[in-house]
């Protein structure tokens, strides 16, 4: 079987020679052009005159469009209200208001700065407090869901603890910046080549802006240069740019972003402002919780509401809440329209409660770990198969397996039925040497006046499946040729993750042949129809089974076919090591593909998957809206320096729960990679927009990801051995976006080592990212300093 | 008609007809059709760009977005496709799992082929000038260690110590010497100067500025390398970091440390001391440690040569002690025995320009501050010494009530700003409490988080 074996990914050879070809590397027809964006230099504004004659007159420039050219080509994924450029106002700086289409790339960019535009400037909504006091929103109200009964929460408690917390938003950083290419076909079609996760949503935009119907416009991706989120919505642009020019000139045009435009133009993630009342026992146990989410969404709705919704439905990590209130505001500013990142509001959500556990357990005195531990969902595993379980006689009339007694609920009422994180995080706590490290730091601490160490171990449980529940489906066409090569397709798209590599091992051990008898496509609309993003973690298991369940048909048809010539029972076929054997009859999988194509048996199929058990009510707040839940935790330890607040993080250890990997080498570097990008979020990733909404941090010159020596001295990194109770594609679990929250680990630890500093009288207060400039401005107040 | 000739993937190639300032990576891309090449920022801070340079002087990684072409007259360029998949950081990258999107991989294979050659082993140094948002590093490490246990293929080395010999080209003004140099600046003072276009090439490809007449400076070879004396360190103005690095290393380990942060290794392989000095960015990063060092600066004009403290240089912010057709040919720093602290405070440790950087150099004489030179970049418009702060210590005991007296020294001295880098308080907090570093860490206590391990 391919599955399960730590294969490389299947690009690395073309990665690591310069072959792999991303959109800008395809070779183009002579004559494509090329296309750039003028911007809005004003964050709220009517724009009073154009004066584009510059910009027509420029070397190169073939044709100069604005909004009243072209009226409202619409780029949002969601309500409508995207114009590709400006109609009559605009609403944040960088915001596109005409398009230079040039006979180069450097050429459409001279032009583009050409444009002089005058604008009748209008206050612009930056702040919460702003949005706040204008009622500035998406949605006619804020979200509220609750569950239990807060009041008497409250009431009960030993004492009642109020916070606020900030955090920033992320600019996704993608190595390969947005880009498309679009070559016209005969009759008005469009072959559209994007980096996007969500090649349907290009396609339905393109053929939107143009008035064609979907089956006029292509689209194929066959890789991104990461995507992060930032290439599920935000690639429209480009393309339906692309589309229009190329209408309008018959030529095939090419846009990419330079980077400095691709990090004011494009949405990042959402920042948000959690405030927060608790009620406690003495124990720490939380008895009632009151959250309020502000989050700044920019000017457009793009994906906002189900960013703001799994924040909510991350409220609670991986903790019993009986008393929860959440309340969430999304707010409409004017900046670039927030969007999908990794984790899509989880990770926000999740800081939310992580925070309140670090500040109980500074009120109490206590380890944060104990407070933690203290309120996880209580264990729970499916109820094993046995004596008086249903499962004895796993008959159609057994009774399901019932909840076991006992279960608990999100506050969004869906049964933890597997909860794993008391033996995990024993198991880290163990590995990592907690106890013994938390001790020894502190007494390293108390022999260094200027430096100081602090550790965390924190928990993630995140959420399995879009919250959109007609999301979660997926389609897949599979071709077997009658040299016994396979063709494969499907749904989703590869940014780096690994997946295509993943669903082919599916694919190969479907058929039991090696895995380089499989070949890997480009995504294509063409071939599947009405995909969805490659997002919420869910491309392999969404792919991956309905690449089996065409692979199947197709295995099934050929075994049907062999046993009919052979004179036996379909059953009797098997299929391993590249040989299908039918009783003693041995031949090769080109043998058993031929003989099938020769007696006129199809070789080609369809899969298809819709993921089960799902019901959501995102209005209720109710129901369940995650087909499982993917575990981990992470152990970090870190050193700052109290002088300057400059970090670094000393060790990190992560367990974390991929199911039954598909394929542990590439679910570990999903591991790592989240892990650091996490770290990055809450530490030197630091976005900063203006009084006049002008993003200063526009360019890698001054927004930071880590670097290489920025990752854990020591890293350790090793995956849960466990297979996911629920049926998923080999029993694996989704592996894309619950690492990335073990960098929350990193703030915790930070806040540890800044406690280090006080007597323990006030909480540490340390909102993210904490820069070194944060970490000072903490340890001054923990050492009573002026605030 | 002659070009700009050099040394592509093994091939010679004559390039004609381009405008001095097209990048390598634009022609590789658009006109050689060699795509492996990545534009990932097109500004030198990401590294996806990354070639390998060879002359006499040895391999270097450097960024190609910001290399233009003259730049490469008379060296060996390798591409990733010049490695033709057969190095051992290819392989050991495949093997390791150090590659996702793969987007990055191409410039991270070129900086690891070159630290390969060269026998690089600080593999978190050496890299950091090459992002990846995927991986988080790790595996690409693991795969820099595996292949460190190869040996480098002798075709590789073969072909870049095959340096070919050239005669300037014509039309592109790239001066031999001083002299030259000296006589084409006095011919077009309004010229510009390009040794590495690390600051430059952001001109070109972010602002999108036509520069006018420009000379390379890269060939100027009377005005590179490092003399050490009894009395001075002598640096010519075209020696780039990296040889400076290691030269300052034995005299000033301080100054050798900040160094190592400053930039990328592909950034200080093209950017000089001279550059450094001459473009006059508040913050510098080596003018303060010059600065603090007593560095003299040497500026020729034609036939006329003056030399004046580096800190008289910079006048006020975009504004320096320049004329017209004069430029920097060297800087010294006096021999002395070692005081020196750099402290360079940035939001990312490596590859980030300094949000302020404080250099000490502090001597005391039996239990007293007998001399000071102070200076710290990002603090006002330019680089500047704290004299205010240096005469609060000198005369007075070395001790923590001495530098508390001081403290208050800083408020007079500088109004710093801020921006997306820092705040103005958080900068002036910082600069007094680096201070109080340099004492601490004089006593002996531990004050740097680097040398901290779990």
């Amino acid at each position: 079987m391919s599955v399960h074996k730590p294969l490389p990914h299947d690009a690395a050879p073309l990665h690591v020679t310069g072959e792999a070809r991303y959109v800008d590397d395809i070779p183009t027809p002579a004559g494509t052009l090329h296309l750039a964006f003028g911007l809005s230099s004003v964050a709220h504004g009517e724009i009073t005159s154009m004066e584009l004659s510059a910009v027509r007159a420029a070397p190169g420039v073939v044709a100069v469009l604005t909004g009243d050219d072209i009226g409202h080509a619409d780029c949002s994924p969601s309500n409508n209200d995207e114009p590709l450029l400006a109609l009559g106002m605009v609403h944040y700086v960088g915001q596109p208001v005409f398009l230079v289409i040039a006979d180069s790339h450097l050429n459409a960019r001279k032009a583009a700065r050409l444009g002089k535009i005058t604008y009748a400037e209008k206050p612009a909504t930056l702040t919460v407090e702003q949005a706040l006091a204008a009622d500035s929103r998406f949605e006619d109200a804020p979200r509220i869901w609750a569950r239990g009964n807060l009041p008497d929460g409250f009431a009960k408690a030993a004492k009642v603890i109020e916070g606020r917390l900030e955090m920033g938003g992320q600019e996704h950083f993608y190595l390969e910046g947005q880009a498309a290419l679009v070559q016209p076909q005969e009759g008005g079609d469009m072959h559209v080549t994007s980096s996007t996760q969500h090649p349907t949503e290009i396609q339905h935009k393109v053929a939107h802006a143009l008035h064609l119907p979907m089956h006029a416009v292509r689209v194929e991706t066959r890789r991104m240069g990461g995507g992060f989120g930032g290439k599920e919505s935000q690639g429209n642009h480009l393309a339906v740019a692309c589309a229009l020019a190329a209408r309008l000139t018959g030529k095939p045009c090419k846009m990419r972003y330079d980077r400095d435009d691709d990090m004011v133009v494009t949405g990042k993630r959402h920042d948000f402002r959690i405030d927060y009342t608790v009620g406690i026992d003495a124990e720490g146990r939380l008895l009632a919780v009151d959250f309020t989410h502000y989050t700044r969404a920019g000017w457009s709705m793009d994906l906002t509401l189900p960013v703001a919704d799994r924040a909510m439905l991350h409220a609670d990590n991986a903790y019993w809440l009986p008393n929860i209130r959440i309340e969430s505001h999304r707010l409409r500013t004017n900046m670039c329209s927030a969007t999908a990142y990794r984790g899509f509001g989880g990770p926000q959500g999740m800081l939310g409660i992580e925070r309140v556990m670090d500040h109980v357990a500074s009120v109490l005195g206590k380890d944060p770990l104990e407070i933690r531990k203290a309120n996880f969902y209580r264990a729970s595993t499916p109820a094993k198969a046995g004596p008086g379980t249903g499962k004895r006689f796993s008959a159609e009339h057994s009774p399901k397996t019932a909840a076991a007694p006992g279960v608990q609920t999100t506050p969004y009422g869906q049964e933890v039925e597997d909860f794993i994180l008391h033996e995990l995080v024993a198991q880290l706590e163990k590995s990592a040497d907690y106890a013994a490290r938390k001790a020894k730091i502190a007494d390293w601490n108390a022999a260094n006046p200027v430096l100081k160490k602090g550790i965390a171990l924190t928990p993630v449980k995140f959420g399995i499946s879009f919250t959109l529940t007609h999301l979660n489906q997926a389609g897949a066409l599979v071709h077997v040729y009658h040299d016994g090569s396979i063709h494969l397709n499907h749904g989703g798209t590869e940014m780096g993750q690994g997946l295509f590599q993943k669903v082919a091992q599916v694919a190969a051990s479907a058929f039991g042949v090696p895995v380089e008898a499989v070949k890997i496509t480009a995504t294509d609309t063409a071939k599947v129809p009405n995909t969805s993003a490659t997002a919420a973690s869910s491309g392999s298991d969404l792919n991956g089974m309905a690449v089996k369940a065409a692979c199947d048909t197709i295995r099934d048809r050929i075994a049907g076919h062999l046993a009919e010539r052979h004179k036996t029972t379909a059953d009797k076929v098997s299929f391993a090591e590249g040989r299908v054997s039918v009783g003693t009859v041995d031949m090769s999988f080109a043998e058993a593909a031929m003989s099938a194509y020769t007696a006129r048996v199809s070789l080609s199929s369809t899969g298809y998957y819709a993921t089960p058990k799902l019901a959501w009510d995102r209005i209720a707040g109710d129901g369940r809206p995650f087909f499982y839940f993917a575990y981990g935790a992470a152990c970090a330890e870190v050193v700052i320096d109290t002088l300057t607040g400059e970090n670094r993080i000393l060790r990190v250890d992560i367990l974390h729960d991929a199911g039954t990997s598909l394929n542990p080498a590439l679910d570990k570097g999903q591991v790592e990679g989240g892990f650091v990008q996490g770290a990055g979020w809450l530490t030197t990733e630091e976005l900063v927009w203006d009084d006049k909404g002008r993003l200063r941090t526009h360019a890698p010159s001054t927004y930071k990801i880590p670097a290489c020596g920025d990752r854990p001295r020591v890293f350790n990194v090793d995956l849960w051995v466990g297979a996911n109770p629920e049926d998923t594609i080999h029993k694996s679990k989704a592996v894309g976006e619950p690492p990335f929250m073990h960098g929350i680990a990193v703030l915790m630890a930070l806040s540890d080592a800044v406690a280090a500093c006080g007597d323990g009288s006030t909480y540490v207060n340390l909102d993210a990212p904490a820069t070194a400039e944060r970490i000072l401005g903490a340890v001054r107040r923990q050492r009573g300093g002026y605030v | 008609m002659t070009g700009i000739h050099f040394v592509l993937n093994g091939a010679a190639v004559t390039v004609t007809g381009q405008p001095p300032t097209r990048t390598l990576l634009d022609w590789l891309r658009e006109d050689r059709g060699l795509k492996g090449t990545k534009e990932g920022c097109n500004e030198g801070d990401c590294g996806a760009c990354t070639v390998m340079v060879s002359d006499a002087r040895g391999s270097r990684a450097v960024n190609a977005c910001i290399l233009f072409l003259p730049q490469l007259h008379g060296k060996v360029v390798h591409t990733v496709e010049g490695l033709k998949g057969q190095h051992p950081v290819q392989a050991a990258m495949v093997a390791e799992h150090g590659s996702q999107c793969g987007f990055c991989t191409p410039g991270f294979i070129m900086s690891m082929a070159t630290g390969h050659l060269n026998g690089v082993t600080d593999h978190d140094t050496h890299l950091a000038g090459n992002l990846c948002r995927c991986t988080g590093y790790a595996p690409i490490v693991r795969a820099a260690e595996s292949a460190s246990r190869e040996a480098v293929p002798e075709w590789l080395k073969a072909e870049a110590s095959a340096v070919p010999s050239v005669e300037p080209p014509e039309g592109v003004a790239l001066p031999r010497s001083s002299d030259e140099l000296a006589a084409w600046y006095a011919a077009h003072p309004d010229g510009r100067l390009i040794a590495g276009a690390t600051d430059v090439g952001l001109w070109v490809t972010k602002q999108l500025r036509d520069l006018g007449p420009v000379a390379f400076l890269a060939g100027v070879e009377d005005m590179r390398g490092i003399e050490v004396t009894e009395d001075a360190i002598h640096i010519g103005a075209v020696t780039t970091i990296a040889e400076l690095l290691p030269a300052v290393a034995p005299h000033h380990p301080g100054f050798a440390a900040m160094l190592r942060r400053y930039g990328s290794a592909q950034v200080r392989e093209a950017a000089t001391i001279g550059g450094n000095i001459a473009n006059g960015s508040p913050i510098g990063d080596s003018p303060p440690a010059l600065i603090a060092l007593g560095a003299t600066l040497y500026l020729r004009k034609g036939d006329t040569r003056r030399s004046l403290p580096l800190e008289e240089f910079f006048l006020e912010y975009g504004k320096q002690d320049r004329e017209p057709g004069e430029f920097v040919e060297a800087v010294s720093i006096p021999r002395q025995p070692d005081r020196l602290k750099c402290y360079k405070i940035s939001k990312r440790f490596d590859q980030d320009i300094s949000a302020l950087l404080g250099c000490f150099n502090v001597t005391v004489d039996g239990g007293r501050v007998s001399a000071a030179r102070i200076a710290y970049g990002g603090m006002a418009g330019i680089p500047k010494r704290a004299t205010a702060v240096e005469a609060a210590l000198v005369g007075q005991p070395w001790t923590e009530a001495t530098i508390t007296a001081a403290l208050p020294a800083f408020a007079r001295e500088f109004t710093p700003m801020s921006d997306m880098r820092a705040s103005a308080e958080y900068r002036l907090e910082a600069a007094q409490n680096l201070l109080l570093r340099y004492f601490l860490e004089d006593q002996g206590l531990a004050t740097n988080v680097l040398e901290v391990s779990a």
